[in-house]
C-alpha cells in the first residue's frame, strides 16, 4: 500500500515537474526573445549593418517573385560587369526561414513586411536555440542541466551579439541548426532509433542551407564517432546515429546550390567519409568477431590486417596525390586559415581584412562568454563523473569550439552554445550537491532532540529520517569499532559521509559528498551572486554593447542625444535622385547596403568572391585621380561615394580601412605599392605624409574642401591636421555629402577636351614616384 | 516657346470679332492674383448687371486653356447685399460649358444663379480660383547659391465673354524683389505689389497679356503623388497613412551640392530649397510616425495642445530644385472624433486632402471594418471613386476599400467628405472569437492526441510486442519496490544490531530478527508470481538473467545477514566476544558488504530499465 501511494507521489511529482520545466521553457522563450529587443527600443525595428541588408534583400526578391525565380537569379545590380549568380551562392536556408514565415502570416491576413519578419527572424530562432539547448543538455545531464544551459544560453552576449532584433544574419538561425543537429545526434546515440537518425539528417539539411559552418558539423561527429571507436565504445546505436546522418546528409547536402558536388569533393568532407569506413571496418570486425571462435578469429585478424594495410597504402597514395594536385589542397582559404591561423593573413588580404576574421583578444572572451569561462572546466569534470557517450561528445564539442574560437572572432559564436552547455551542467551539478547537503542537514538542525521514531514497519523510510538516524548512530560507531568495516572507515575520513542506505535515492546520493551546511549555504549564495553577475553583464551587453543597428550612430551630449543617420541620408539621396541604372563605386563595405536601401548597381559588395574586382577598385582609391577617373569610366561609373568620419570622429572610416585598399590592390596589380603610402611603417595623413598618400583618390575624396569647415583641418578620428589642406578636383564633382559629412557622393566628371596631355603628366608621375619608392623600401624596417 | 506662342494666339483673338454671348455687363471687377507660394490664387470680384431685356440665369467665366488645364479650383458665390456686410454668400454650382463659335483655346465655365437675373438687376459675384504649376522657373536651371526667379502671365484685362466697364488687376509678390514686368499703361510696383489699371470700357475678350518675372524662394513642394490611406477600426481608431512622394517643382539644380556652403550660409547657398515641412494634423491625433522605406527618418518634432498636433517633418536631405523624396507619415485618431451615427447608417466624415500645403495628385484610399455594407461617398467635388477589398488581420472576408481619385488637388481641397455604410457590432468580435475557437480547438486536439492510441494495427506484433514490454516493466518496477524493501529491512536488522551493541537488550534483538524473518518470508511469497511472469515472457529474455541474479543474490545475502545477526545475539548471550568469533563476524561482515555492493549495482542496472 506504502508503495503504491509512494508511486502515485512520485507520478504527481513528475507531472508537476513537466509542467513547471514546461513552464520555465516558456519563459526561457521569452526572455530570449525579449533581451534581444533593446535594439528595437533603444533605436527602430531596422535590418542592422552589412550582410543583413543583402539578406534582407533576398527576402525581398523572394517574397515577390517566388521560389523558382529566387534559384534561377541572376543580379545585374552588383559586381558590376560581372554580375553574381545569388541563387546558385547563397546560403538559403535564413532567406527560406523567414520567407516562409512572411508567407505564413500573410496567408492568416497578419499584414506584416517583410522587413518586419526579418527583424524579428533572430530572436525567434534565439528563442528555438535556447529550447534545443535544453534538450541537448537534458540528453547528456538530465532536466537541471538542461534548464540551466538553456536560460544561460538565452542571454549569453557572444550569440545576442548575432541575434539582436534586425541582426538578419545566417547565423541566427544556424545556431539553432547546430544545437538542434547535436541534439538530434545524441538522442539517436542513445536511443538507436533509425526516426531520430533520419531527423538527424534533415536537421544537419537545414544547417548545410543556413550557414558554411556545417562543415564544424561534418568534422565533429566523425571525431566524436572515432573516438566512441577508440575508446571502445562501438555498439550499434552508434552505427545507427552515424551511417544514416553521413549517407543522407551528403545526398541532401548536395541538393543546397551553393554545397553541390562540394559535398563529396572537398577535403572539409573528407574526414566524414573516412569515419564511415572505419566504422564499417569496426562493424564488420564486430560481426565477425561474434560468429568466428576466438582462434578462428585470431587467424582471421592477421590475414585481413595483413592485406588491408597494402590496399589501405595504396589508397592512402591515390589521395594524397589527388589531394597535393590542388593548389589550396582542396581546402578553401576560410577552412585552411582554421587550420593555420597565420594562413589568411600571408596570402589572402581580402580574408584577413575583416575584423571578424581576426583571432580574438583575451578580453572579448571575458565580454562574450563572461563568467562561463571559469565555469567551463567544472562542467568538463562533471562531464567526466560519469563518461558517456553524450557527455564525451559535449567534451569533444567544447575542446573543438575553444581551438576555433581562439582563430577567429566570428567563430566565438560556435563555443558560445558549448561553453552554455557545459556552464550549465557545472551550476545545476553545484545547485544539487549543495541543495542536498543543506537538505540532509536542515532536519538535524531542526529535531536535534527529537528521539528518531523506529518505524519498522512501513518498509519506506524517508530518505531524511534514514539519514538522521544514521548520523545518530555515528556515536555509537565510535564506541564499536571493532563491529566497523570498509564502509565506516570511508566514513571516518570523509567525516560526514552518509552510511549506506536502503532507498535507491540514497544509493546515488552515497557516491556523493555531503557538505557542511555552512559552506554549502556560503556556496549557493556565492553562485546566485555569480549568476547575477552575468545576468547583469548580460543585459548590459544586450542594450548597450550589441544593439546599435550601425547605420544609425547616436552620441550622448550634454545637449541630449545626437542622431548621426547620414547612412540612409545618402542612400535615399542616391535612390530618389539619381538615373536607375547609374553605377556607384565604394569600398566593398558598403556595397550590400547601397543595393539594398538605395537599390544601385555596385561594383563589389560584401560578398567577396572575386578578388580582382575588389583590386580593381581598390587601385582606383589608392590612384591619383586621373588614373582613378580612367579605371571607373572603364566601369561605367557615375558616383564614387566614401565614408569619412574626420568630422564628427566616426573610427571606421575609409581612410582607416585604407591600408586594405593598398593592400588587395597592391595583390593584384603591382604598381600600387604598399611602402608609398608608408612614412615610417604607418598610415599617415597629416603633413608627414607621403605625396603618394596626399594625391591618391581617397585623400582628396575625403578631404575636399574639409578645410573650409574649421580653417585648420583637423581630423577628429586621426587626431591630427591634415597634410594638404587645399586642392582642387579636377576629374570629380561633389554632388551630395550628408549632414555630418560621414558620406560624401562624387560624380565623374565628363571627358574634356585636351584631356591628352594630362594623361601624359599622370603617366609620368607614378614613374617618378615610383623609383622614389624603391630606395625608401630599403629603408623601411617595416617591410 | 510655348508661352510666346500663346502670347501670339491670343492677341489674334482678342482681335477677333467674337459674338456677344447676351446682354451682360461687367461694370467693375476687381482682380487680386496671390503669388506669394507657388499656388497661384485668383480672387476677382464681379458686379455684373443685366442690360439686355432677357432673364438671364448663367454667367460665362472665360479662362486661356494654358491656365484652365492648370485651373485646381474654382468656386463662384454671390452675395446679394451691397458693400461690405455680405450676408448670405452661397457657393454657386460652376460647370464646364462649350458653347459654339468659341475658339477651343478659351475654356468656359458657367455659373448658375440661384434665380434669374431680371433686367437691370445687377449682382455681385465673387470667383475664386486657384492654379498649380503656373510659376515657370526661368532660368530652368540654376545653381545651389543663385535664387529662385519665376515667370507668371496673365493677361492685364480681365477676359470674359461681357464688356468690362471698370476694372483693376492687383499682384501681390512675396518680396520686393522684381526682375521685370510687364509695362503697359497704369501700371506701377509698389512695394510688393504689382497694380495694373483701372481699365476702363473694355470689349468683350480683350485680353492684353503681362508677364511678371520676380524672385520667389518659397518651398516648391509639390507631391506628384499621394496615397491617403484612412481604415476604421470600431475598436476604437481611425489610422490615418499617407504615402508621400514629393519633389521640388522649382527651377532645377545644376552642378553639384556642397554641404560646406550649405552649412556656412544656408540663407545665401541654398536659398532655393527647403528643409522642413510643416504638418498640421488633427488634435488628439496620437502615434505619429514619419518614415521612409529603409527605417524611421529621425528629424522631426511634434506638438500637441488640445486644439491641434503639429509636426514639423524634415525629409532626410535638404530639397534643391528637382530633388525628390519619398516618406510616410501615419498617425492614429479617435474613432468618436469621426464616426457618426444617422438613420440607422454610420458617417465618416474627415478632411479629404494632405495636411502638409502644396499641390498634390491624390489617391485616396478609405479602408472599412470587415462585413460593412450598403458604401456610400458624399464629396463636395468631383473625383473618380470605385471600390475594392483588402485583407488585413486575420479577415476572412475582406474588408471593404473605398478608393477615391483626385488629380491636381489643392489645399482649399481639404474640406470634409462622408463616407456612408452599415456595421453590425457583431462583426466586431469576429475576430476574437476566431483566436478564441482557435485555441480552444488546438488544445481540445492536444488532450485528444495525448489521449489516443494512434496505433494503426491492434493486432501487428509490434504493438503486442510493445503491450508486453509495458507489462514487463511494470513486473520489474514492482519487483524492485519489493527488492527495495528488503534491503530496508536488511538495515533494520543491522540497525538492531547496533542498538544490541549499546544497549545489550538481547530480547527487542530477538524479536525484531523475528519480525523481519517473517516480513522477508512475506516478500519472497510476493516475489515468485513476478519471477514467474518475467520467466514467461519472451521479452524480458535478457532481463530474466539479470532478475534471477539479483534474486540469488538478494538471498545470499539475506543468509549471511541472518547469520551474523544470530552470531552476534549468540555471542552477546553467551557473553563471549571472543577473538575468534569477532574474526568470524568480520569475515562474514567482508563478504556482506561485498553482498551488498552487487545488490546494489544490479538494482541500478534494474532500474535503468
Amino acid at each position: 500500500m506504502a508503495a503504491l501511494e509512494n508511486a502515485k507521489g512520485t507520478a504527481l511529482r513528475y507531472a508537476c515537474g513537466n509542467v513547471l520545466s514546461f513552464f520555465i521553457l516558456i519563459l526561457i522563450g521569452v526572455l530570449a526573445f525579449s533581451i534581444r529587443l533593446f535594439s528595437v527600443i533603444k533605436y527602430e525595428s531596422v535590418i542592422h549593418e552589412f550582410d543583413p541588408y543583402f539578406n534582407y534583400r533576398v527576402t525581398q526578391f523572394l517574397t515577390k517573385n517566388g521560389i523558382y525565380d529566387f534559384w534561377n537569379w541572376f543580379d545585374d545590380r552588383t559586381w558590376y560587369p560581372l554580375g553574381r549568380v545569388i541563387g546558385g551562392t547563397v546560403y538559403p536556408g535564413l532567406t527560406l526561414t523567414a520567407g516562409s514565415l512572411w508567407w505564413l502570416l500573410n496567408s492568416l491576413n497578419i499584414p506584416l513586411s517583410v522587413e518586419t519578419v526579418c527583424v524579428f527572424t533572430a530572436p525567434i530562432f534565439s528563442a528555438n536555440a535556447a529550447w534545443a539547448t535544453y534538450l541537448l543538455t537534458k540528453e547528456v545531464k538530465g532536466t537541471g542541466a538542461g534548464l540551466t544551459a538553456a536560460v544561460v544560453l538565452a542571454m549569453v552576449p557572444s550569440y545576442i551579439s548575432r541575434s539582436v532584433a534586425g541582426s538578419y544574419d545566417n547565423e541566427a538561425v544556424a545556431i539553432f541548426a547546430l544545437i538542434f543537429t547535436f541534439y538530434l545526434y545524441i538522442k539517436t546515440l542513445n536511443t538507436g532509433s533509425l526516426f531520430y537518425a533520419t531527423l538527424n539528417a534533415l536537421a544537419y539539411f537545414y544547417m548545410v542551407c543556413s550557414w558554411g559552418g556545417y562543415t564544424f558539423i561534418i568534422n565533429l561527429i566523425p571525431m566524436h564517432v572515432l573516438l566512441c571507436i577508440v575508446t571502445g565504445r562501438y555498439s550499434s546505436r552508434l552505427y545507427i546515429a552515424y551511417a544514416p546522418l553521413v549517407v543522407l546528409g551528403t545526398l541532401l547536402a548536395a541538393l543546397v546550390p551553393v554545397v553541390g558536388f562540394n559535398a563529396v569533393m572537398t577535403s572539409e568532407h573528407f574526414a566524414s567519409f573516412l569515419v564511415f569506413i572505419i566504422l564499417h571496418v569496426v562493424a564488420l570486425v564486430y560481426y565477425i568477431k561474434g560468429i568466428l571462435s576466438p582462434k578462428m578469429f585470431k587467424v582471421a585478424v592477421t590475414l585481413v590486417v595483413s592485406v588491408g594495410v597494402v590496399v589501405c597504402f595504396a589508397m592512402m597514395a591515390v589521395l594524397v596525390a589527388m589531394v597535393a594536385s590542388s593548389p589550396t589542397k582542396g581546402w578553401s582559404g576560410r577552412s585552411l586559415s582554421l587550420l593555420d591561423p597565420t594562413y589568411a593573413s600571408k596570402y589572402i588580404p581580402i580574408i584577413a581584412s575583416v575584423s571578424e576574421h581576426q583571432p580574438p583578444t583575451w578580453p572579448s572572451y571575458f565580454m562574450d562568454i563572461n563568467v562561463l569561462a571559469f565555469l567551463v572546466p567544472a562542467g568538463i569534470i562533471s562531464c567526466f563523473l560519469p563518461l558517456s557517450d553524450a557527455s564525451s561528445f559535449v567534451v569533444l564539442y567544447i575542446v573543438t569550439s575553444v581551438y576555433f574560437s581562439g582563430v577567429m572572432v566570428r567563430l566565438m559564436l560556435v563555443l558560445a552554445p558549448a561553453a552554455c552547455i557545459m556552464s550549465g551542467i557545472a551550476l545545476s551539478e553545484a545547485f544539487s550537491v549543495f541543495t542536498r547537503s543543506i537538505k540532509f542537514q536542515m532536519p538535524k538542525l531542526l529535531d536535534d532532540s527529537d528521539p528518531v521514531p523506529g518505524d519498522i514497519t512501513s518498509g519506506n523510510s524517508v530518505v531524511q529520517s534514514n539519514q538522521t538516524k544514521v548520523e545518530k548512530h555515528s556515536a555509537a560507531d565510535k564506541s564499536e569499532g571493532t563491529l566497523k568495516e570498509r564502509p565506516q572507515k570511508k566514513s571516518k575520513k570523509k567525516e560526514k559521509e552518509p552510511l549506506e542506505k536502503a532507498s535507491i535515492k540514497s544509493q546515488i546520493e552515497k557516491k556523493l559528498l555531503v557538505l557542511p551546511l555552512e559552506s554549502s549555504v556560503l556556496a549557493i549564495l556565492l553562485l546566485v551572486l555569480l549568476g547575477a553577475f552575468y545576468v547583469v553583464h548580460c543585459v548590459w551587453a544586450a542594450a548597450e554593447a550589441y544593439s546599435a543597428p550601425s547605420i544609425v550612430l547616436t552620441s550622448h551630449s550634454h545637449d541630449g542625444l545626437h542622431v548621426f543617420d547620414d547612412f540612409r541620408e545618402a542612400y535615399a539621396w542616391l535612390s530618389h535622385n539619381t538615373e536607375v541604372n547609374d553605377k556607384v563605386a565604394s569600398w566593398w563595405d558598403y556595397g550590400y547596403q547601397t543595393t539594398a536601401m538605395a537599390n544601385r548597381t555596385v561594383i563589389v559588395d560584401n560578398n567577396t568572391w572575386n578578388n580582382t574586382h575588389i583590386a580593381t577598385v581598390g587601385t582606383a582609391m589608392s590612384s591619383p585621380e586621373k588614373a582613378a577617373w580612367d579605371i571607373f569610366n572603364s566601369l561605367d561609373v557615375k558616383y564614387v561615394l566614401v565614408v569619412f568620419g574626420g568630422l564628427v570622429g566616426y573610427p571606421s572610416d575609409d581612410i582607416n580601412k585604407f591600408l586594405w585598399m593598398v593592400r588587395i590592390g597592391g595583390g593584384v596589380f603591382p604598381h600600387i605599392k604598399e611602402p608609398d603610402y608608408l612614412r615610417d611603417g604607418q598610415y599617415r595623413i597629416d603633413s608627414q605624409a607621403t605625396p603618394t598618400m596626399l594625391n591618391c583618390l581617397m585623400y582628396k575624396l575625403s578631404y575636399y574642401r574639409f578645410v573650409e569647415t574649421d580653417g585648420k583641418g583637423f581630423d577628429r578620428v586621426r587626431r591630427t591636421e591634415i597634410g594638404k589642406k587645399y586642392f582642387k578636383l579636377s576629374h570629380f564633382e561633389e554632388v551630395f555629402t550628408t549632414h555630418h559629412w560621414m558620406v560624401r557622393i562624387y560624380k565623374l566628371k565628363p571627358l574634356k577636351n585636351r584631356i591628352r596631355g594630362k594623361t601624359k603628366k599622370s603617366k609620368s608621375s607614378p614613374k617618378t614616384s615610383g623609383s622614389k619608392k624603391d630606395e625608401r623600401v630599403k629603408k623601411n624596417p617595416w617591410h | 516657346m510655348e508661352t510666346r506662342f500663346a502670347l501670339l494666339f491670343f492677341l489674334s483673338i482678342a482681335l477677333l470679332s467674337t459674338p456677344v454671348f447676351s446682354d451682360l455687363v461687367i461694370t467693375k471687377v476687381d482682380r487680386k492674383i496671390d503669388l506669394t507660394s507657388h499656388i497661384v490664387r485668383i480672387s476677382s470680384t464681379l458686379k455684373v448687371e443685366n442690360a439686355g431685356p432677357d432673364v438671364v440665369s448663367q454667367i460665362l467665366l472665360t479662362f486661356p486653356e494654358y491656365q484652365a488645364k492648370k485651373l485646381a479650383y474654382l468656386t463662384a458665390s454671390s452675395t446679394e447685399g451691397k458693400g461690405k456686410s455680405k450676408g448670405s454668400s452661397a457657393n454657386l454650382p460652376v460647370e464646364v460649358v462649350q458653347p459654339d463659335g468659341v475658339p477651343p483655346a478659351l475654356t468656359f465655365y458657367s455659373v448658375s444663379l440661384p434665380r434669374g437675373l431680371g433686367k437691370g438687376e445687377s449682382l455681385n459675384l465673387d470667383i475664386f480660383g486657384v492654379l498649380t504649376h503656373s510659376l515657370q522657373p526661368f532660368p530652368e536651371e540654376i545653381t545651389q547659391a543663385d535664387v529662385q526667379l519665376v515667370l507668371f502671365q496673365d493677361s492685364a484685362h480681365y477676359l470674359s465673354p461681357y464688356e468690362v466697364k471698370a476694372q483693376v488687376l492687383s499682384i501681390k509678390l512675396p518680396s520686393p524683389r522684381v526682375e521685370s514686368f510687364t509695362k503697359i499703361q497704369n501700371a506701377k510696383l509698389v512695394d510688393s505689389e504689382i497694380k495694373y489699371g483701372p481699365f476702363e470700357n473694355l470689349p468683350a475678350f480683350s485680353y492684353s497679356p503681362i508677364i511678371v518675372h520676380y524672385e520667389n524662394n518659397r518651398p516648391f513642394a509639390v507631391a506628384t503623388e499621394l496615397l491617403r490611406e484612412i481604415e476604421i477600426s470600431h475598436w476604437g481608431n481611425v489610422q490615418i497613412t499617407e504615402h508621400y512622394k514629393l519633389e521640388h517643382g522649382g527651377a532645377r539644380t545644376k552642378g553639384g551640392f556642397s554641404r560646406i556652403d550649405y552649412q556656412a550660409r544656408p540663407h545665401v547657398r541654398g536659398a532655393s530649397s527647403f528643409r522642413r515641412l510643416m504638418v498640421k494634423l488633427p488634435p488628439r491625433a496620437h502615434s505619429v510616425y514619419f518614415r521612409d522605406e529603409i527605417g524611421n527618418v529621425s528629424t522631426s518634432h511634434l506638438w500637441a495642445d488640445s486644439r491641434k498636433t503639429e509636426l514639423e517633418i524634415e525629409p532626410r536631405y535638404p530639397m534643391f530644385g528637382g530633388w525628390k523624396t519619398f516618406f510616410t507619415v501615419g498617425y492614429g485618431l479617435p474613432l468618436h472624433d469621426y464616426l457618426f451615427e444617422s438613420d440607422g447608417k454610420l458617417f465618416l466624415n474627415i478632411s479629404f486632402g494632405s495636411p502638409i500645403a502644396e499641390v498634390v495628385v491624390d489617391n485616396l484610399l478609405v479602408v472599412l471594418p470587415e462585413g460593412s455594407k450598403d458604401i456610400s461617398v458624399s464629396v463636395p467635388f468631383s473625383v473618380k471613386q470605385w471600390e475594392e477589398v483588402k485583407y488585413s488581420h486575420l479577415d476572412i472576408s475582406g474588408r471593404p476599400v473605398v478608393v477615391l481619385e483626385k488629380k491636381n488637388a489643392v489645399p482649399e481641397h481639404n474640406s470634409h467628405f462622408q463616407v456612408y455604410y452599415k456595421f453590425t457590432s457583431f462583426s466586431m468580435l469576429r475576430e476574437p472569437l476566431m483566436l478564441i475557437s482557435g485555441f480552444f480547438f488546438l488544445f481540445v486536439s492536444c488532450i485528444i492526441y495525448m489521449h489516443a492510441d494512434l496505433s494503426i494495427s491492434k493486432s501487428s506484433a509490434s504493438y503486442l510486442a510493445k503491450l508486453q514490454w509495458y507489462e514487463v516493466q511494470a513486473t520489474v518496477q514492482k519487483l524492485h519496490e519489493i527488492m527495495v524493501r528488503c534491503l530496508t529491512v536488511h538495515d533494520k536488522l543491522e540497525a538492531s544490531l547496533r542498538d544490541l551493541s549499546r544497549t545489550g537488550d538481547v530480547q527487542a534483538c530477538k524479536a525484531m530478527r523475528k519480525a523481519a524473518d517473517g516480513l522477508l518470508k512475506e516478500l519472497s511469497k510476493d516475489l515468485k508470481p513476478l519471477l514467474v511472469f518475467l520467466q514467461s515472457s519472451p521479452q524480458a529474455a535478457q532481463i530474466y538473467q539479470k532478475v534471477e541474479e539479483l534474486v540469488v543474490k538478494e538471498k545470499e545475502l539475506q543468509e549471511k545477514l541472518m547469520s551474523k545477526h544470530t552470531m552476534v545475539v549468540e555471542a552477546y548471550e553467551k557473553k563471549s566476544a571472543g577473538r575468534e568469533l569477532e574474526n568470524r563476524i568480520a569475515a562474514l561482515q567482508q563478504k556482506l558488504t561485498a553482498l551488498r555492493q552487487e545488490v546494489d549495482d544490479l538494482l541500478d542496472v534494474i532500474d535503468e530499465i
